[in-house]
């Protein structure tokens, strides 16, 4: 498992500098070109492997299964999209050197205390990461120290990412409203429309994957990514040996938001838009099942999965557009009725089983184990 | 027979004399000056009959002209530069007239004022009681001192116990302008307070903003009255909670007793909701355009069927995607969900994305009046047959074998297992019975909401959040969590708005959990963490 | 005996469930390095006792004190746990994803935060204890192999290393030898007996020739309060106590 994890990150590392290299230097008759759409496509393609990977830490490994993963996802979006906004300064429809479009519209004279600070892209990296691990730890220091568990900690995350959804269509919020923040011109200083801006935050949302997979292996490989499975597994009994359940979990999840919101601020200035949309509770229980077809508690496995079913999608939504809602909902049906442990998972299973069968030897010597 | 001719003798006459009199009475309008129309008006108001308020209507619209060539006084209506002329009198159509041939008959705004108590008082001596109610509505809304003798002689007269009300409204409020005495006002105002009415406070605040004893007891009259509309809106507020708790509770009802009996998590639960609204909508259909007259009968047709298809939908959910998933609710939950994404695209696929049109009855449209309250018939009925809903299932978990069973199995399984129960026939069986329920849900809810492939959606997570409020396996509390629920909701919406209601309910509800984290009513007791 | 000079010290505890009293003013006092036995028939509460000592339940009523000073009503599952109580469940629960290893590298005594957890390395003393836990529990054959694909017997001791491993002074077992083979109840008597040389332990059971076995003061328990204390021996004589488990 471990040597997958060098591998895939590796490989990620490799694409990292190969897409770019490929779109921008190779002549666009040569049949390796990466064509320019391609790439802002398979960037939003490896936000969405974070996301996938993070769902991953809390719900795989910790048995915490988010649907409100999303609402972090989105929040750090919109962190990054309110950056975006005040990098526009008078080049707006109504050329207003500090408030957006929408609040000029919306006739706001001011622009209100939480915009402050966004203009800085420091601030704004620190919000990507802030202000998600901060509504996760708020809400999992309630919520798991009152040993909400199960399908009730699923509903509330749902209920969570819902009333944020309801609350950022309001367009007193101040965050654009139905439309959202889009209409971008450039991040630090570059053309946001340019294509060598986005073969390089291609190359930037690949190697964070890259670098989220060798944090998360160190993570999970440790005694507290031990204590998190032990948590998923037995929590009571993890309880009575005198762990604190809830700070193990409460870590994990607050990990897994910050990346969340990574995920999302990558994102947002590969598609140019952020909307309230990313709140709905469907977007969240899609990266469930992103997970659950790579393989949940496997860390390889949610990256294959983001990546399979988003291709599938955008293949089906091109294809037979109505046909996608129906692939999707049986693929929910199928993966956990006859893939539990998703394509990962189940491949492992099967190799761990082959050479077993053969020689019938004990497992590996656990002090060689516990020497890593 | 002679007195009979003589009486009908007299009649003629007396017809004849009275035709002529008004007659003469709606030509002087056109002959006097303006400052001779005050007088004019009022002596055409007392002549009886409709006709005077027709004309007065006239006049006051500024239609009412005088033929130059024989001073008739017409109504006449413009149409492409010349006017169609009508005899007031007979009603009779008297043909076109150039604009030349006529003059109008000018009036100013004191006398507008005039024309319109006239015309009340005119119209207060209506044979027909809807005018004469008409007429007293008038009348209390122009405040007019001059309708005086008027409504007292329409008073003596009214046997209609409706617009003798209404009449004695006018009285009050006529009398309130007038220059009567203290006493007389205060009684006036007595008569308009006890109404507790929102339409009687512009009146009483006039009289209340002058001084003297019927200016302060017009003072404290406003205050009650503001009082008692604030306990009828409260009313109003509790009513629409109540309405809307009912949806919350046929929504959730289902989902409450699968969830503690299975642990299951159905997240298709608002498909089979929605399910049962089309089930309604393909009724309707057949019944419109086969048998038309059934129309009334059609949601008593869909309420069985809604059920059957439902239910069937419910068994094959749990035979294909529960059953093998007992005892993993997390891997159930996302299946379900699936199993949800299908039947909303399939449904999408047959019927279209569009809302589909569900008509009311005749016995749930419309509405009726309690006080100051407005209650609408498909509400009503709606909220009556949640609650038949939650009786029923009450019924049949307390007083049947299969319930019996079935709160075995919620509170132990194993156990219930172990003592012979087929759990797996209890838990297809509570399967298809809650879907059922969502199925004749979605009847109901037919009658207030579009019916959409979404319907379902827009419901989950409210009836989730009541489940969860209300704790698990346990009807009371499911009942008590959505009438909450409901009210709540709507006591915020005023001034919070309808979004933010709602978003403070969900955050109450995830804070409550915190307290409660097995919902109000949970079980008690060392097998619930088992 | 009084809570100074005791290890586990209960006063009239008592637990309602919906009206229904699990525990009635229930007391209880184990010293030091003592083994108890608790006996009683079903529904008499020695599993709510064992809730109310590690902190999952609260009683309604009673004190609970630790150590001589601790009051364990105020303090949750892992405090307790921390302080030296550990506690074997009816049924087998042990890490089943883990190795035999790691689940008792998991229960190690030791900082349990989070982020010690997260940077920390396995010290050759630690080793070295999880070895010695593995021997005295009869599983260093089976370190590598996944916790669950042990047999259930396997697994009640596993449990019991975890419990060692945790270096309590006070270990709770409730009903160590339910569905084991004679053999391996005889076998965990031996271990249970060698656990009691240094630590304290109470053992909730229903075999009495367990019971027998271990050769320890019997406390019987009955509808959430004790009926009679003493030797097996001497409880069986009592009146009251066969009335209870014969009915009559």
């Amino acid at each position: 498992m471990r040597r997958l994890t060098y591998i895939a990150a590796a490989l990620i590392a490799a694409i990292a500098l190969l897409v770019p290299v490929l779109n921008l230097w190779v002549p666009p008759d040569s049949p390796f070109h990466v064509p320019d759409y391609l790439v802002p496509l398979l960037g939003k393609y490896l936000c969405f492997a974070i996301l996938a990977l993070a769902l991953d830490l809390a719900w795989g490994y910790c048995g915490i299964l988010s649907l409100g993963h999303g609402a972090f996802f989105a929040l750090g979006g919109y962190a990054m999209g309110m950056y975006l906004m005040r990098q526009i300064g008078t080049r707006g429809v109504y050329a207003h050197p500090v408030l957006p479009d929408f609040m000029v519209f919306l006739n706001w004279k001011e622009l209100p205390w939480y915009w402050y600070g966004f203009d800085m892209f420091w601030f704004a990296a620190i919000m990507v990461m802030l202000v998600p691990g901060l509504l996760a730890f708020v809400f999992g220091w309630f919520a798991f120290r009152s040993r909400v568990t199960g399908v009730y900690l699923s509903i509330i995350t749902q209920a969570l990412t819902y009333a944020l959804l309801l609350a950022f269509f309001r367009n007193d919020m101040g965050f654009g409203g139905n439309n959202g923040l889009t209409d971008f011109k450039d991040i630090l200083g570059f053309n946001i429309q340019a294509q060598s801006t986005r073969a390089v935050l291609f190359a930037v949302t690949a190697l964070i994957l890259a670098g989220f997979l060798l944090m998360l292996q160190y993570v999970v490989m440790s005694r507290l990514g031990k204590v998190m499975v032990a948590v998923r597994d037995a929590e009571s009994r993890t309880r009575f040996i005198g762990y604190r359940v809830e700070h193990v979990k409460l870590f994990a999840f607050t990990l897994s938001a910050v990346m969340a919101g990574i995920a999302g601020a990558l994102y947002v200035p590969q598609v140019g838009i952020i909307n309230p949309g990313e709140f709905s509770p469907a977007n969240s229980i899609e990266i469930v099942i992103w997970t659950a077809v790579g393989g949940r508690g496997t860390l390889v496995g949610p990256i294959i999965g983001a990546l399979a079913v988003n291709s599938g999608k955008s293949y089906f939504t091109a294809a037979f557009p109505d046909m996608w809602l129906l692939v999707l909902g049986a693929l929910f049906v199928c993966v956990t009725l006859f893939l539990p442990k998703g394509i990962v998972g189940t491949l492992a299973e099967w190799m761990a089983k082959r050479p077993a069968k053969k020689t019938h030897v004990p497992a590996t010597a656990p002090a060689t184990e516990a020497a890593q | 027979m002679r007195r009979l001719i003589a009486a009908f003798l007299i009649l003629i006459f007396a017809s004849t004399a009275a035709v002529a009199d008004l007659r003469e009475s709606v030509n002087a309008l056109g002959k006097v000056k303006l400052d001779g129309l005050e007088e004019a008006i009022k002596t055409l108001a007392a002549q009886p009959g409709e006709v005077p308020a027709k004309v007065l209507g006239a006049l006051g619209e500024g239609d009412l002209y005088v033929r130059k060539s024989d001073g008739l006084v017409v109504i006449a209506e413009e149409a492409g530069g010349a006017f169609n002329l009508t005899d007031p009198v007979s009603g009779e159509e008297l043909g076109q007239a150039a604009k030349s041939d006529v003059s109008r008959i000018r009036i100013n705004n004191a006398l507008r004022r005039v024309i319109r108590a006239a015309a009340g008082g005119s119209a207060l001596a209506s044979p027909d009681a809807a005018k004469r109610l008409e007429a007293a509505q008038a009348v209390f809304k122009s405040r007019d001192a001059a309708a005086l003798p008027a409504l007292d002689e329409a008073l003596a007269k009214e046997t209609d116990p409706q617009v003798k009300s209404a009449l004695e409204l006018a009285r009050a409020s006529a009398l309130l302008a007038s220059s009567a005495t203290d006493e007389v006002k205060e009684a006036a105002i007595a008569t308009l307070a006890a109404t507790g009415s929102r339409d009687v406070l512009p009146i009483l605040s006039t009289t209340a903003e002058g001084s003297g004893p019927a200016a302060l007891a017009a003072q404290q009259a406003i205050s009650e009255i503001e009082t008692t509309l604030a306990y009828w809106s409260m009313a109003q507020n509790v009513w629409f909670g109540i309405s809307l708790g009912s949806v919350l509770l046929l929504a959730a009802i289902g989902l409450a007793i699968t969830f503690g009996v299975m642990g299951v998590i159905n997240m298709a639960h608002g498909e089979m909701v929605m399910l049962g609204a089309y089930t309604t909508f393909v009724v309707q259909e057949v019944i419109r355009t086969s048998f038309p007259g059934l129309f009334d009968w059609s949601l008593l047709i869909a309420l069985p069927l809604a059920f059957l298809v439902a239910a069937l939908m419910g068994i094959l959910i749990e035979r294909i995607v529960i059953r093998p998933l007992y005892g993993r609710p997390l891997e159930t939950l996302l299946a379900t969900w699936g199993v949800s994404l299908i039947l909303q695209q399939a449904i999408r696929m047959i019927f279209g994305p569009t809302n589909r049109e569900v008509g009311n009855p005749s016995w749930a449209s419309g509405a009726f009046e309690i006080g100051q309250m407005s209650i609408t018939y498909n509400r009503l009925w709606l909220v009556l047959f949640s609650l038949a809903v939650f009786a029923g299932l009450y019924l049949l978990l307390n007083k049947t074998s299969f319930g019996l069973q079935l709160r075995a199995v919620t509170q132990n399984r194993r156990m219930a297992s172990a003592i012979g129960i087929k759990t797996p026939w209890v838990g297809a069986l509570t399967f298809a019975v809650r879907s059922g329920i969502a199925g004749i849900a979605g009847v109901g809810l037919s009658q207030i909401d579009n019916v959409s492939p979404d319907l379902g959606q827009s419901y989950i997570i409210d009836s989730f959040m009541v489940v969860v409020f209300g704790g698990v396996g346990n009807l009371w509390g499911t009942l008590v969590a959505a009438m909450t629920l409901g009210i709540v909701n709507k006591f915020l919406e005023p001034f919070a708005g309808a979004v933010l209601a709602k978003i403070l309910v969900l955050v109450f509800i995830i804070l409550f959990i915190q307290k409660r984290p097995r919902g109000l009513f949970a079980l008690k007791g060392r097998f619930v963490d088992a | 005996m009084s809570a100074q000079d005791s290890l586990l010290y209960l006063d009239g505890i008592t637990v309602s469930f919906d009206g229904f009293k699990a525990l009635n003013s229930l007391s209880l006092i184990v010293g030091e390095g003592e083994m108890r036995a608790i006996i009683g028939p079903n529904g008499a509460g020695k599993t709510t006792m064992m809730d109310v000592i590690t902190g999952k339940t609260r009683p309604d009523a009673g004190e609970a004190i630790f150590g001589a000073s601790v009051n364990l009503l105020t303090l949750d599952e892992a405090d307790i746990a921390r302080l030296g109580i550990g506690r074997k469940f009816q049924r087998p629960s042990v890490f089943e994803s883990h190795s035999v290893w790691d689940n008792i590298e998991l229960a190690l005594a030791g900082n349990r935060g989070v982020i010690e957890s997260l940077f920390h390395k396995l010290a050759a003393s630690e080793k070295a204890r999880i070895e010695e836990v593995l021997e005295t529990v009869g599983l260093t054959s089976e370190a590598g192999k996944l916790a669950a694909f042990l047999s259930h017997g396997q697994k009640q001791w596993l449990e019991i290393g975890m419990l060692l491993a945790q270096e309590p002074r006070l270990l709770l077992v409730d009903e160590p030898v339910a569905g084991m083979t004679d053999d391996e109840t005889a076998q965990t008597a031996q271990l249970l007996k060698r656990i009691a040389k240094e630590k304290a332990v109470v053992v909730v059971e229903h075999d009495m020739s367990f019971v027998r076995e271990l050769d320890v003061k019997v406390t019987v328990l009955h509808e959430g309060s004790v009926l009679a204390e003493g030797t097996l021996d001497a409880v069986s004589a009592e009146p009251r106590v066969i009335e209870v488990y014969l009915g009559r």
